[in-house]
């Protein structure tokens, strides 16, 4: 089991915290979106990923459990 | 009259009257034969067995198997929908009308079968405005004989690009606005009313409803072995007779230019799978065929079968920042990167056409192309942004004379553009 990090674009209103929470997985796009790393999120990261999963205002940025 | 031989074509399109009104359900009965017998409420795995034996693959533009669709579907929980997508947004588009006016049984036939594949209590008909009267005829024939264990509710859906969309239908369905979800969960986990959902394009179903009656053998006997089966096409753009046709998958484009009547003058590139599929150089098109897969080795997809011959002399800059300015405003308006994204692209284009783009318009549109893709909620910004990336590749020549600020003369004059030529002339050819 490993975990992945996955937006809803339809919530998301590019405030960008995620990326700043975690620039190694998430960077913004021209417009202030966030572009998501591909691949699993290595497990040092975890913590980080959970803070900006938890610190989204609009709840858009999910981490999600992908089967290995 | 009834022809099963099994290169026999039209498949689809056999009948169909000239002046365009809908064949009557006695008509129908006469080319086709009657459906199989119905079997009970519970799914029917022999019906999916036989689609999956016969290679169906959907015919909406997505090419997915069909069959996986059907089991999926009947194995969710609960009370199952079956939903007939007719909205068919694409602008260049019109099979799917002309299923839907002229052969609507068949398209409720695949409905029928596919409700008894999944197990459906519930038959939804979803289609624009125009096919509507002559479903309800359809529907109203086939109530006097009983024909439908589950009669089909016809619901007439907004004309609109996204309409289409699996996820945007079953919104619109649900008394939404019509726009795409949030995917997961798809329609077949939750669809209508939160049960399974199968959405199936009304030619997929029209060619289940054959595969039903003759067998996957039947069906498989035309076209590549990946890809088996006659494909509707709308062909348009400088050709002698525009219009639907129904041809084996993996015809080449060359020979489908022959069957259409030869073009009206040198066409320099086709446009394949719609606005949002891609350009194709017309030398390096003539030998390729008409399948997915063919067209995904190059960059291209054939969607729902819209093929644009695009003649020598018109520009194609212009074209695709005319294309490109409508897709950025079909956008749902949803997702940041689409509503940015394709807007940004689309002023580029528009600019790269005008010849007032600035030096690097390739590179920004490049790089953004690359930005945006995979982004949205659904497919709609990649297709978009793959029509672009294969108008810098097919029209490279003219993109950089309109960098260089050389706008070519197709630029400026009359435009024959498929925006505005709804080829969609409704007209089934044979």
């Amino acid at each position: 089991m490993s975990w992945r990090l996955r937006v809803n674009p339809i919530a998301c209103e590019g405030h960008g915290l995620c990326a700043e929470l975690i620039p190694e997985a998430i960077t913004l796009d021209d417009w202030g979106y966030p572009i998501i790393k591909d691949g699993p999120v290595p497990g040092d990261l975890l913590p980080h990923a959970r803070r900006a999963v938890a610190t989204c205002p609009t709840l858009a940025l999910l981490l999600e459990r992908v089967p290995t | 009259m009834t022809s099963t031989a099994s290169h026999h074509l039209p498949r689809l399109l056999e009948g169909l009257h000239r002046d365009g009104r809908a064949l009557s359900l006695r008509e129908h009965l006469a080319y086709h034969g009657p459906l199989p017998p119905a079997g009970r409420h519970s799914p029917d795995t022999a019906l999916t067995d036989l689609v999956e034996r016969s290679g169906l693959r959907g015919r909406g533009g997505a090419n997915f198997p069909s069959a996986r669709k059907l089991a999926s579907v009947a194995a969710g929980r609960g009370r199952r929908v079956v939903v007939a997508n007719g909205a068919e947004g694409e602008p260049g588009s019109a099979k799917d009308k002309v299923l839907l006016g002229q052969a609507p049984h068949l398209v409720l036939d695949g409905a029928a079968m596919a409700a008894q594949a999944v197990g459906a209590a519930q038959v939804i008909v979803a289609a624009l405005a125009p096919s509507v009267p002559a479903l309800l005829s359809a529907v109203s024939e086939r109530d006097a004989q009983r024909i439908d264990r589950v009669r089909p509710v016809v619901v007439t859906v907004p004309d609109r690009f996204i309409a289409g969309e699996e996820s945007a239908l079953v919104n619109y369905l649900n008394q939404g606005p019509g726009l795409p979800t949030f995917v997961p969960p798809r329609p077949y986990e939750r669809g209508v009313g939160g049960r399974p959902t199968l959405v199936q394009n009304v030619e997929t179903l029209s060619h289940m409803a054959l595969i039903a009656r003759h067998g996957p053998d039947w069906f498989r006997a035309i076209g590549p072995p990946e890809e088996p089966g006659s494909t509707l096409v709308t062909v348009q753009g400088a050709l002698r007779h525009p219009g639907v046709y129904e041809v084996a998958r993996g015809m080449r484009l060359s020979e489908l230019v022959r069957h259409t009547g030869g073009p009206t003058a040198p066409i320099q590139a086709f446009l394949i799978g719609g606005y949002a599929g891609a350009w194709l150089p017309a030398d390096a098109a003539w030998d390729t065929p008409l399948s997915d897969a063919a067209l995904r080795e190059q960059g291209g997809t054939l969607g729902a079968g819209v093929v644009l011959a695009f003649p020598a002399g018109a520009c194609g800059v212009a074209e695709t920042a005319r294309i490109m300015t409508y897709l950025a405003e079909e956008s749902a308006g949803q997702c940041g990167p689409c509503v940015h994204g394709l807007a940004a692209m689309a002023r580029a284009t528009d600019e790269l056409a005008r010849g007032t783009a600035r030096r690097d318009v390739v590179e920004r549109l490049q790089n953004w192309a690359w930005q945006v893709a995979g982004r949205g909620a659904c497919h709609h910004p990649d297709g978009a942004v793959r029509m672009v990336a294969s108008a810098l590749r097919t029209f490279s020549t003219d993109v950089s004379a309109h960098r260089q600020r050389h706008v070519c003369p197709g630029a400026k004059g009359p435009q024959t553009s498929a925006a505005r030529t709804p080829a969609a002339s409704g007209r089934a050819r044979r």
